[in-house]
């Protein structure tokens, strides 16, 4: 770094319904990368914010839901064009926060763009894969289609924290899905990044929000939130898994379990990540003259 | 026409300016990346709505088609095919941005070569080709997941060669599913109207498209048939006349090479007593006036319900009434310039034959400019089904009016066609649609509306309309091995 | 149900009906007959509506003809100010304005009427003096229609006592929604005597109907009923005036008059600010009734902002630039 010219830091704050809030709690916590010097001080999330994320993402849910498909994958390859434009600030951000040497870097920001085109390209196709006409036994016109269920809260991975946090929330939006993250605890910055690329590129306000802190306090407000359709458990610490899968229970949430441990995140997804939070809406209607 | 004693509402000229377009004197043939001379005789792309010579373009020869073959195949063996999935996606999607960014300057160019109005080439076709592409570069790697089979295969070089009534729409219905799929193209755009695709050219350029994926070899029915009949070609798609199909049928029967064929159609648009009449009168209109009636899915044929002939033809009439034909380039045209002196012939042909045969001819008054190629909307009353005009396609803006009484009377009537492409049911009862939708031999079928395309939705005939559906889940089959569209 | 519940609310005469003009005469003979017809009209598509006025919306309407529609469209304009806080200085600014809108060109062409509550329609008449400009006033409790028929008709006398030339009422929405037709009929039949010599128009309130089907039956009925003009909407409750809204109601008048001969004039209000919205409407008229209602007689806007973006884009006109908010007035 220069001598001559004194850097301007950034501020990393919450993304709550297309604006950067601080926490409401005023209270901040510190990152560091791997080798423990100071990065930034992030939000510290409360469950205020929480809540005004949930209020957010439903209120941003009909908008969202309501695109043409083709609309929706529009919005998220503009995501993909936005974040190429970061590619060097997101190589650094992850370099830094998760250790990685550069070339391991690029490789993982190059997956995690690559991987958010892939889930844009599945908008409008999920219907013709996951839906079609039943051949009941009757004169009935029958047919199936998926359809978002609504405000997913989703854990992002702790380790991972680009990869990892997309491919965790592009297929909820690929779906139509409206989002509340937790980011990862200790590697938050790529995400505030990310919320920055989406606030940029025509993600209407709401249908994100990401708030960096604890997911070990903020799991259970979400796990408990009635206004919650479902909740992506990936990134919960260790032990509380099973128990924000019980406190989920209480509202009959549509539950994504963490794996014993993160997955290999270059691997093929798949339509994993997109059915659980797809619902599937049935039509019956009489053939007659 | 209404009986005002007050002037209309006069619509001042509106035109799009021309000067998006750079349209050099000459053309030569897209081969491997570049463009070329082509070694047959050049002939020359009219405005069809002037007989302004637009331009010079080169006709591929059969050592040309050859050239453009061995390209595609090159480009297959050597890059195409085994490129990973992801990023012929990558491709794609930067075609389509591209088309996004100068959808100006393609529609423009577009009714600068074809007549269509301005409107619908800015509105309809431009953004639909742009649609096609974006839709495709979403399927390249997830082919798996398009219940076709596992790990499906290119089938290598497809010879496509298209219609002159959608130029850039049906270039896109034909290159996007073929390169999404793994294969490579050699693509004949239709004589009259080479410019879009030649401008499609330099897109894939700006998109660093490798070279020999897509060649474009503009040329007339000698360079089409040297394109299909050439030996080292995998799959044949075809749209266009059906007479053409039958021969395109024959000519690959016995090889190994697949064929998709998109032909002719003579729609029946069925309007119940219960259609929502306004609506349906829109959607007639829209059907058979849609294009100047350049569409092979035209809802041709009126089928209405006898009891309230009289009332929907008045409305038909009065409604025709506001229909603008004239310059393409302007804003207001509704009804552009037709395609060609021979298309032109055709029509006035099968016209003048409608009223031989007995049926009564409405056209409302108009305007027409003394250049260019330029018939009114008309309607026949009066026509039977044992018509030609009930029978042929006229692919103009022609409307033959028939009635029926029952609804097994409009279904019979509505199949009594050797073609099966689309149809129109205007009701606004779900479960009569529902059914009559079931009876109708056709591949595509429009309850109270007309005319819809979308890339996510499958679109093909039946009977003599064709075989194999482009779009959809369904559009992929015609590409991959395996699958026997 | 206001005539039950308050059977001194009209005299016995007043309760016979006029019937509609042939061949319509016979279907208000009965709740049962009434219902039959009006659910016996086409349907209406909602999506064929849209698609419609949405090829309308891209014509172009450019140099000369933005010009014309522009001096046509002010001299459509029905000047609205209806507020709780509306005072007569308020009212005689209105009218001001009305007759000379654009201060700096006296070209420019006065509108069509000022829009006031019935209480204020004296203080419009005195200060529009002899300009030819009509006074409007809404009445029939204004904009819920929430009240009793004495008290509904009473609104309609006073306003015309004092000088409103023209009534904008209300139909009675919760009628309509719970199927009493025929009340919606014969309330619209009561206010258009009251009205003496005052042109009636009959505001549907086509945000509460919501489907473009009911809009069809509202404005048959209204039309039936003898109003002179349709209306959209009180402008108090979104949306208000759409271009599918506008769509139906033409097809509506016309359809009328060819059936029975009689011109019925349409106004949208609410939600047209702009010049654009309002050349909209015009192509909407020119392309689906044609030239005869493209004159302030059968046509007017409701609106309040939409002038001065008329006046603003006059002016670009003439000036060849953009104008801006300090060039026009506030009301």
């Amino acid at each position: 770094m220069s001598t001559d010219r004194l850097a301007v830091r950034k501020t990393y704050k919450l993304y709550v319904n297309g604006a950067f809030p601080r926490s409401e709690s005023g209270r901040t916590y510190e990152v560091t990368d791997t080798k423990g010097h100071f990065l930034a001080n992030a939000a510290w999330a409360s469950r205020k914010d929480a809540r005004d994320a949930v209020v957010a993402a439903r209120g941003a849910f009909g908008k969202w839901s309501g695109m043409t498909a083709y609309n929706r994958g529009q919005v998220l390859y503009r995501v993909a064009e936005v974040m190429e434009g970061r590619h060097v600030q997101f190589c650094e951000e992850v370099a830094a926060g998760e250790g990685l040497s550069q070339s391991k870097a690029r490789a993982a920001v190059d997956a995690a763009i690559d991987r958010w085109v892939w889930y844009a390209g599945w908008t409008d196709k999920l219907a013709a894969v996951l839906g079609g006409a039943n051949p009941v036994a009757g004169p009935y016109f029958d047919f199936s289609m998926p359809e978002p269920t609504g405000v997913v809260a989703v854990l992002a991975p702790q380790q991972s924290s680009l990869l990892g946090l997309v491919s965790v929330l592009a297929p909820v939006l690929a779906g139509g899905n409206t989002a509340v993250v937790v980011t990862s605890k200790e590697r938050p910055l790529p995400a505030v990044s990310l919320a920055e690329v989406l606030a940029t590129s025509d993600v209407p306000g709401g249908t994100v929000n990401l708030l960096t802190g604890d997911a070990e306090e903020l799991g259970t407000w979400l796990a408990e939130h009635a206004d919650v359709d479902a909740i992506d458990l990936t990134g919960a610490p260790a032990g509380r898994a099973m128990e924000f899968e019980r406190e989920a229970a209480g509202t009959v949430k549509r539950v994504l379990r963490a794996p014993a441990q993160e997955p290999d995140w270059t691997a093929d997804p798949g339509l994993s990540r997109m059915t659980p939070f797809l619902e599937t809406k049935t039509v019956w209607h009489p053939i007659g003259v | 026409m209404t009986s005002s004693t007050k002037a209309p509402f006069e619509y001042a000229p509106a035109p799009e300016s021309r000067s998006i377009v750079d349209i050099a004197p000459s053309y030569g043939l897209f081969i491997d990346g570049e463009f070329v001379d082509g070694t047959g005789e050049a002939f020359k792309s009219v405005n069809p709505a002037t007989e302004e010579v637009l331009t010079e373009v080169s006709a591929g020869s059969e050592a040309d088609v050859d050239r453009a073959v061995a390209a595609a195949r090159r480009a297959f063996t050597r890059v195409w095919g085994p490129m990973r999935p992801a990023d012929r996606s990558k491709y794609l999607f930067r075609i389509a941005r591209l088309l996004q960014e100068r959808s100006r300057e393609f529609a423009v160019l577009e009714s600068l070569d074809n007549g269509k109005p301005i409107r619908e080439s800015r509105d309809v076709d431009v953004p639909l080709a742009a649609a096609h592409f974006f839709y495709h570069a979403g399927w390249a790697d997830k082919l798996d997941h398009a219940g076709l089979g596992p790990g499906p295969r290119p089938l290598g070089v497809a010879a496509q060669v298209i219609p002159w009534n959608f130029p850039l729409l049906m270039l896109a219905w034909k290159v996007a599913p073929a390169l999404a799929t793994g294969n490579t193209v050699v693509l004949k755009p239709a004589e009259t109207t080479p410019l879009t695709a030649l401008l499609f050219a330099e897109v894939c350029r700006q998109a660093d498209l490798p070279p020999g994926v897509v060649n474009i070899v503009t040329g007339a029915g000698d360079t089409g048939r040297a394109v299909v009949e050439h030996d080292d070609v995998d799959k044949v798609a075809f749209t266009g006349s059906t007479d053409v199909g039958k021969q395109i049928a024959r000519a690959v029967a016995g090889t190994r090479k697949k064929l998709t064929l998109e032909l002719g159609g003579k729609a029946a648009n069925i309007v119940f007593d219960d259609a929502p009449i306004d609506q349906a009168v829109e959607g007639i209109v829209q059907g058979i006036f849609f294009n100047q009636g350049h569409v092979c899915c035209a809802g041709s044929r009126l089928l209405v319900q006898e009891s309230i002939h009289d009332e929907v033809i008045a409305s038909l009439q009065r409604r025709i009434g506001t229909l603008r034909v004239g310059d393409p380039l302007d804003k207001n045209t509704d009804i552009g310039a037709i395609n060609s002196a021979e298309q032109l012939a055709r029509i006035r042909e099968l016209s003048d034959y409608g009223e031989a045969e007995g049926a009564t001819r409405w056209q409302p008054a108009c305007d027409l400019p003394e250049r260019g190629f330029w018939f009114p909307p008309t309607v026949f009353t009066g026509v039977s089904p044992a018509h030609r005009i009930a029978r042929d396609e006229v692919f103009g803006p022609v409307l033959s009016v028939l009635t029926f009484r029952t609804p097994d009377e409009a279904v019979a009537k509505a199949n009594n066609s050797t073609y099966g492409l689309s149809a129109g049911i205007w009701s606004e009862k779900g479960s009569r649609i529902l059914k009559i939708a079931n009876q109708l031999r056709a591949g595509v079928v429009w309850a109270n509306t007309f005319n819809k395309f979308d890339p996510t939705s499958p679109f093909g005939g039946y009977k003599q309309s064709g075989y194999g559906r482009e779009g959809g889940r369904h559009g992929l089959a015609a590409y991959l091995k395996g699958n026997d569209a | 149900m206001t005539h039950l519940l308050d059977p001194d609310a009209l005299p016995d005469d007043a309760r016979a009906l006029m019937a509609p003009l042939p061949p319509y005469d016979d279907v208000t003979r009965s709740d049962s007959a009434f219902r039959a017809f009006l659910h016996g009209l086409p349907g209406v598509d909602q999506v064929g509506a849209e698609a419609r006025v949405g090829v309308l919306g891209t014509r172009s309407i450019k140099t000369t003809s933005k010009a014309w529609a522009i001096d046509t469209a002010i001299s459509m304009v029905d000047l609205t100010t209806l507020e709780g806080a509306d005072t007569p200085g308020k009212v005689r600014s209105l009218a001001a304005k009305a007759r000379r809108p654009d201060p700096g060109d006296p070209g420019c062409p006065s509108v069509a009427a000022v829009c006031v509550y019935g209480d204020l329609a004296g203080v419009a008449r005195e200060a529009l003096g002899d300009s030819g400009i009509h006074v409007a006033a809404v009445a029939t409790a204004f904009p819920s229609g929430r009240a009793s028929r004495a008290v509904k008709i009473a609104d309609v006398e006073d306003a015309v006592a004092n000088g409103a030339d023209e009534i904008d009422m209300v139909i009675d929405r919760g009628a309509f929604l719970t199927g009493r037709y025929l009340d919606v009929f014969e309330e619209i039949v009561a206010v258009k005597e009251a009205c003496g010599d005052a042109h009636l128009k009959v505001i549907l309130e086509t945000g509460e109907l919501v489907t473009l089907d009911n809009v069809r039956r509202a404005s048959w009925i209204a039309m039936l009923a003898g109003g002179d003009f349709i209306k959209t909407s009180t402008g108090k409750v979104n949306p208000a005036a759409t271009l599918p809204v506008s769509l139906v109601m033409l097809e509506a008048v016309r359809d009328f008059r060819a059936a029975t001969g009689r011109q019925i004039g349409f106004k949208p209000a609410g939600g047209i600010r702009t010049t654009k919205d309002a050349i909209k409407h015009l192509v909407l008229i020119n392309e689906t009734v044609g030239a005869d209602w493209l004159d302030p007689d059968w046509f007017r806007f409701g609106a309040s902002s939409l002038l001065n973006d008329l006046l603003l884009q006059r002016q670009k006109l003439r000036t060849g630039h953009y104008s801006g908010p300090d060039y026009v007035t506030v009301d």
